[in-house]
């Protein structure tokens, strides 16, 4: 389970975390929607300790995410970042193994690359992308190479940072249902960040509105069209005008 | 301007430039701790070897054949004046190893890898590559930055010793095909002229060099701002900062080895 309470974050002036409190239970997956610049990402960083809280705690499984052995605590997780955020100088199945090859997870290159080939079959890709470099693939079969590698070591606990941005629909649906297979599949904890309602849809049994830096409204995706909430409400439907401020 | 507004001005610029000498030297121990702490990046080690070892041969070569030639026809016009043409040779070769050598290698190398490095981390950084790193429990520190510092310590006094040798061959040339020297006659000049002293204080400086051109380019790589802009900046400013700063180093440490 993973706890967030009254998480605090600021960048000068700019107050994007005014005290966060949020609650992921074990195994199951939730989205968390907003505006651009809410501090959805932030958000997630904080978790991750890429980004230090002003102020809270974030605990993981009860275990204080700040005083935890990182390198045990990181193990734990897995990410797909919103641009892949492959290393461009590696190719498409040593991204994948990147923990596979080093650290404490390290073993032989052979059995990595045999990991790295399945964990690419399971997103759709086939064996000859895997000598490829990210720069020759395209966008979605970025995406997909990014989730192998969030994948690749089976973490309990996965981050899905705008997984389908920039993508079209089609290949946003295969990433949308290939997230959810493997969640599933995995039982795996699951937090996702998105503007885009049908991944809410596809992705989510959870959902939570951040806005102000606060969490607005949580509660199951089943129950987000009647959640009585103005801002959800304004922000599902994509209306203009409502609580939330159109120009920020 | 009100004088108490620019002495507040003066005193900000100046607390802001030694904390970043500091932040920069934290940096730099930071970055050379990690050679002594396992796990070991020996893939990345042997890429930064390649990179700013080897590749830079050619520009380094180039730079350092043009410079001792260069060398050789001002001493020999300049010592025409008093009657000391026949001092080239010593010149050439004590110009060369104790301070254009190393010099003219370490802003080449501040030229190609600071710049190089810069914008390969900084462009790691904006896409979020080094974020990705820590989540796959890698410190990016550790598998960027000590890599690339200990393989410049280690690889650019190489490449001083290499400019240094090319420099004075390009003295030699000079010196025998256009200036009328006898070949044995200027390499024998050379080799007794040149002290042990000379040559450890090449390499040093090499060395100094080497670390100072390759941490400020992962200094400003991952300090970098966002997007193209941020990359940019980083880019310029490492290069800057690094030519400035080795030739500070080797006013310090010629100083250190020739006025004791």
């Amino acid at each position: 389970m993973i706890r967030m309470e009254n998480v605090c974050k600021s960048f000068g002036d700019n107050h994007v975390l005014r005290g966060m409190t949020l609650t992921v239970e074990k195994g199951t997956s939730m989205v968390i929607i907003g505006g651009s610049g809410t501090g959805k990402s932030v958000a997630l960083k904080c978790i991750l300790g890429l980004i230090k809280p002003d102020s809270g705690k974030i605990y993981v499984d009860g275990q204080d995410a700040e005083t935890a052995d990182r390198d045990a605590f990181l193990s734990r997780f897995g990410m797909l970042f919103q641009g892949g955020a492959l290393f461009d100088s590696l190719t498409v199945w040593q991204n994948v193994a990147f923990r596979l090859l080093r650290g404490s997870l390290k073993r032989p290159a052979d059995e990595a690359r045999a990991i790295a080939l399945e964990k690419l079959r399971r997103v759709g890709l086939k064996p000859d992308v895997a000598d490829r470099y990210p720069a020759e693939l395209s966008g979605g079969m970025q995406k997909r190479v990014g989730l192998a590698r969030a994948i690749a070591a089976e973490p309990e606990i996965i981050f899905f940072d705008e997984p389908t941005t920039g993508l079209d629909p089609i290949m946003a649906g295969v990433i949308n249902d290939l997230i959810r297979e493997i969640v599933v599949e995995m039982g795996a904890t699951a937090m996702t960040i998105t503007h885009d309602m049908t991944s809410v849809r596809a992705i989510a049994d959870t959902v939570a509105m951040l806005h102000d830096g606060v969490i607005k409204w949580t509660g199951p995706v089943s129950e987000l069209d009647h959640s009585g909430d103005p801002y959800v409400d304004q922000f599902i439907h994509g209306r203009a005008e409502g609580p939330i401020e159109a120009v920020r | 301007m009100n004088p108490v507004t620019a002495l507040e001005r003066l005193g900000n610029a100046v607390l802001n430039t030694l904390g970043t000498i500091g932040r920069m030297t934290l940096f730099a121990i930071l970055s050379l701790s990690h050679v002594f702490r396992p796990p070991f990046y020996l893939r990345e080690f042997g890429m930064a070897l390649m990179n700013i070892g080897w590749l830079s041969l050619p520009v380094v070569g180039l730079t350092t054949i043009f410079t001792g030639g260069a060398l050789a026809l001002q001493t020999y016009s300049g010592g025409a004046r008093f009657n000391a043409e026949a001092i080239v040779p010593q010149i050439v070769a004590i110009g060369m190893v104790r301070e254009l050598g190393p010099v003219m290698v370490g802003l080449m190398i501040a030229a190609r890898v600071t710049s190089s490095i810069a914008a390969e981390i900084a462009t790691m950084k904006v896409t979020e590559q080094i974020d990705a790193l820590v989540t796959l429990s890698t410190n990016p520190t550790k598998y960027l930055v000590t890599p690339r510092v200990l393989a410049a310590l280690l690889v650019v006094p190489a490449l001083v010793a290499v400019g240094d040798v090319i420099g004075i061959a390009g003295g030699y040339a000079v010196g025998v095909q256009n200036l009328g020297f006898n070949p044995a006659a200027y390499l024998k000049n050379t080799v007794d002229f040149l002290e042990m002293r000379d040559i450890v204080s090449s390499l040093a400086k090499g060395a100094a060099f080497g670390v100072i051109a390759a941490t400020m380019g992962c200094y400003y790589g991952m300090n970098s701002g966002r997007g193209a802009q941020g990359v940019g900046r980083a880019t310029k400013s490492s290069v800057e900062a690094a030519a400035v700063m080795i030739l500070a180093a080797n006013f310090v440490l010629t100083g250190v080895f020739f006025s004791l």
